[in-house]
C-alpha cells in the first residue's frame, strides 16, 4: 500500500536462487545491457531533474547567490538570517494556519461523503461528478472563486446580503484570506480525497457488515465500531498526502492575493518565490525551501509512524 | 448493482427511513456545492460584462451573448468588444491554446514513453542493483517539487533554455516517480509465458517491449497517460518561471495575468470567464471519454 512495500518481495531476489528456468549464470551480459538501455532514458530524467538539484538545493541553501555572479559559499549564514527573519515566521505561521484549516475541513468532510457514496450507491456517475473539480487547473478555480467572492459583483456576497449579512472581502480582510483559500482548495480537492477514503472502504470486507446488520447494529454504530478502526490506516496514509500537499499551497496565492493584504496570505512557498525571483536571493530562498523539506519529511514520517502503530493494532 | 439485487433481509441500508433520507440530502447538498461554481462560471461566460452588475445574484446570463467567447477567441472587433465591457485588447488566446497543446502532449508521450521503457527493466529484466535503483527512483516521490524548482530553474537558464519549449518540458518528459512505479506494477502482473514464448521465436527485448509488453498494457498506458496530460494541462508553478514570453507562454500562466492586467474601467469577467471555461474543455473531454477508468485508477497504488 504504501509507496516502498512492493519492493519488498524483489529486494530479496538478488539473493534468492534464480528462477528455475534460468540455469546460467547469475546475470546474462545481453539481459543487462538492454536493461542499461531501457532504464537510460528515465534514469538522464531522474539524475539531471530530481537527484542533481535536490543536491544542488542543500549546496545553494549555504552559498550566496543571485543568478547573475556565480555562488558564494557562506556557511551558515543563510540559516542563522532566517531565525531572525520575522516575515519568514510569519509565513510558517500563515502556511500553519492555512494547513489546519484546509486539512480538518476537508478530511472530515471527504470522509463524510465517502461514507456517504459507500453506504448509499454504486454510482460511477456519482463518483465522475464529485471528482470534477479536481481536473480544472488551480488557476482556474482560483479565478472561478475569485470572481463568485467578489465584494461588489460577487454571487456569495450577493446571497450573504439576502439573508441580511454585510458583504465580506473574502480575499482582501486581513482575518478571512487564509479561510478563504483553504475553503476554495478544499472544493477542488473534496472529491479526489473522498474517492481515496472510497478505495479504503471497499477494501473492507462486505460480510462485517453483513454481519453488523444480522446483529442489528444501526448505521451509527457502524461507522464508529467498524470502518472508523479499519479505515484507520487508510486515513493516515491520505493524511500523510494531503497535509504534504497542503503545506506546498502556490498556485492559488499566486493567483489572487498575491502574498497580501499586508503579509497575511504570504505563504512559505510564496515567500520562497519571492526570495528567489523577485529578490534574486536564491540562496536564501534555497534555505526556506530546505526548512521547507524537513518540515514535510517530519510530518511524513511522524504520520508514517502512526500508520504502521494502527497495522499492527490491527493484525 | 450487485447490492441491489441481493434479497432484503442482508441488506443493511435498503429500508427507506429517516436516516437514509437525510443522508441523500447530505450527498445532494454535497453535490450542488461541487457543480453550483461550474454553472456560474457558464453563466457568467455568456452574459454582457457591461450590465453584469444590474443582477449579480441571477443564475440565467445577464443580457444573455456569445460576445465573451467571441472576445476571447479573437473574433470580435475592438469596439464590439468594448461595447460589452471588454478590454478590447488582443488576448491572443489561440496561441495560448496551441502552447498548452504542444507542452502537454509532448510531456504526455516522453513520459508515458520512456517511464514505460524503464519500468519494463524494472519489472521483467535481471540485472545487478535492480531493486536497489528501483527504490531510489521511489523515494524520490518524497522530495516535494519546491525543493527541486529553484535548482532546475538554475540549470535551465544555464543551458539557455529559459522561455523554450524544451525548458518547460524537460524536468517532466523523461520520468516521473509516479508513472514509472504504476506502470511497473502493471508489467509485474503480465504472464511470462507470453514473453517466453516470443523469445523461443528468437524475438530480442526490444521487440518484446513493443510487441508483446505496450500492446498488452494499453489499458495502463491510455489511464496514465490521461492522467498525465491532465497534470500537465493544469501544471502553473513551473512554466510560469520558465516560460513568460508570449512565445511559449502556456494557457494557465496567460490567465494567471489576468489579475495583475485589470484595465482601470473594471474587470472583464464574463471574458475571464470564458476563457477558464475554454481552458477547462480539453481536460473535460478526456474525462467524458476515460472518466470510468479515471474514477477507478484513484486506488492506492501509491500518489496521485
Amino acid at each position: 500500500m504504501a509507496t516502498a512495500a512492493p519492493t519488498a518481495p524483489g529486494a530479496a531476489g538478488d539473493d534468492a536462487p534464480a528462477p528455475v528456468d534460468n540455469p546460467r549464470p547469475r546475470w546474462r551480459g545481453g539481459e543487462t545491457r538492454a536493461a542499461l538501455l531501457f532504464v537510460a532514458p528515465a534514469m538522464i530524467g531522474f539524475l539531471a531533474f530530481f537527484a542533481w538539484p535536490t543536491l544542488r538545493g542543500l549546496y545553494l541553501s549555504f552559498t550566496d547567490y543571485d543568478l547573475l555572479t556565480s555562488a558564494d559559499f557562506s556557511g551558515l549564514d543563510n540559516y542563522r538570517r532566517l531565525l531572525e527573519d520575522e516575515v519568514f515566521w510569519n509565513s510558517l505561521w500563515v502556511t500553519l494556519k492555512y494547513v489546519v484549516i484546509n486539512i480538518s475541513v476537508q478530511t472530515f468532510a471527504a470522509l463524510l461523503l465517502a461514507v456517504l457514496i459507500h453506504r448509499l450507491t454504486r454510482s460511477v456517475v456519482l463518483r465522475g461528478i464529485i471528482l470534477l473539480p479536481y481536473l480544472i487547473s488551480n488557476v482556474v478555480v482560483a479565478l472561478l472563486w475569485y470572481w463568485m467572492a467578489d465584494y461588489n459583483l460577487g454571487v456569495i456576497n450577493e446571497m450573504l446580503g439576502w439573508v441580511g449579512f454585510d458583504p465580506v472581502a473574502f480575499f482582501g480582510d486581513e482575518s478571512w484570506s487564509i479561510p478563504t483559500l483553504a475553503l476554495v482548495n478544499v472544493w477542488r480537492h473534496l472529491g479526489y480525497t473522498a474517492l481515496l477514503i472510497f478505495a479504503g472502504l471497499q477494501m473492507i470486507n462486505r460480510d462485517v457488515y453483513e454481519a453488523a446488520a444480522v446483529d442489528g447494529a444501526g448505521e451509527v454504530r457502524i461507522f464508529f465500531r467498524i470502518t472508523l478502526p479499519l479505515l484507520r490506516p487508510v486515513m493516515a496514509l491520505v493524511l500523510v498526502l494531503t497535509v504534504i500537499g497542503s503545506w506546498q499551497i502556490f498556485d492559488t496565492v499566486a493567483v489572487t492575493t498575491q502574498g497580501g493584504p499586508v503579509d497575511a496570505t504570504r505563504v512559505v512557498q510564496y515567500y520562497i518565490y519571492d526570495q528567489a525571483f523577485n529578490r534574486f536571493d536564491f540562496g536564501y530562498a534555497s534555505a526556506i525551501s530546505v526548512v521547507l523539506f524537513l518540515i514535510l519529511a517530519g510530518v511524513a514520517l511522524a504520520q508514517l509512524k502512526l500508520l504502521r502503530a494502527d497495522e499492527s493494532d490491527q493484525s | 448493482m450487485r447490492t441491489t439485487s441481493r434479497p432484503h433481509g442482508s441488506g443493511t441500508v435498503r429500508r427507506w427511513n429517516v436516516g437514509r433520507l437525510l443522508a441523500w440530502v447530505a450527498l445532494f447538498v454535497i453535490i450542488v456545492i461541487t457543480l453550483a461554481p461550474f454553472l456560474w462560471m457558464a453563466r457568467t461566460a455568456l452574459s454582457n460584462n457591461r450590465v453584469l452588475f444590474t443582477e449579480p445574484g441571477s443564475w440565467l446570463p445577464v443580457d444573455f451573448t456569445w460576445g465573451p467567447f467571441e472576445r476571447v477567441l479573437g473574433s470580435a472587433s475592438t469596439e464590439e468588444a468594448q461595447a460589452e465591457g471588454g478590454s478590447g485588447a488582443s488576448l491572443r488566446f489561440w496561441a495560448y491554446l496551441r502552447n498548452s497543446v504542444i507542452v502537454s502532449t509532448l510531456i504526455t508521450l516522453g513520459q508515458v514513453f520512456f517511464s514505460a521503457m524503464a519500468a519494463y527493466a524494472f519489472a521483467r529484466l535481471r540485472w545487478p542493483g535492480r531493486d536497489k535503483v528501483f527504490f531510489v527512483f521511489v523515494t524520490a516521490l518524497m522530495v516535494p517539487p519546491v525543493f527541486t524548482m529553484l535548482p532546475n530553474f538554475v540549470l535551465i537558464k544555464n543551458l539557455g533554455l529559459l522561455n523554450t519549449y524544451p525548458g518547460i518540458i524537460a524536468p517532466f518528459f523523461f520520468m516521473t516517480p509516479f508513472a514509472v512505479f504504476f506502470l511497473r506494477q502493471f508489467f509485474l502482473g503480465i504472464s511470462r509465458e507470453v514473453e517466453e514464448a516470443a523469445m523461443i521465436d528468437g524475438a530480442g527485448y526490444f521487440r518484446i517491449f513493443f510487441r508483446v509488453i505496450l500492446p498488452m498494457s494499453s489499458a495502463p498506458l491510455a489511464t496514465l497517460g490521461v492522467l498525465t496530460f491532465i497534470n500537465a494541462w493544469n501544471e502553473y508553478f513551473w512554466p510560469q518561471l520558465v516560460g513568460q514570453e508570449e512565445s511559449v507562454r502556456v494557457l494557465t500562466v496567460a490567465l494567471s495575468a489576468f489579475h495583475s492586467s485589470t484595465p482601470q474601467t473594471g474587470p472583464d469577467w464574463a471574458g475571464l470567464m470564458a476563457a477558464t471555461l475554454i481552458a477547462a474543455v480539453p481536460t473535460m473531454l478526456l474525462f467524458l471519454a476515460f472518466g470510468r477508468r479515471i474514477v477507478n485508477s484513484i486506488q492506492f497504488t501509491g500518489v496521485r
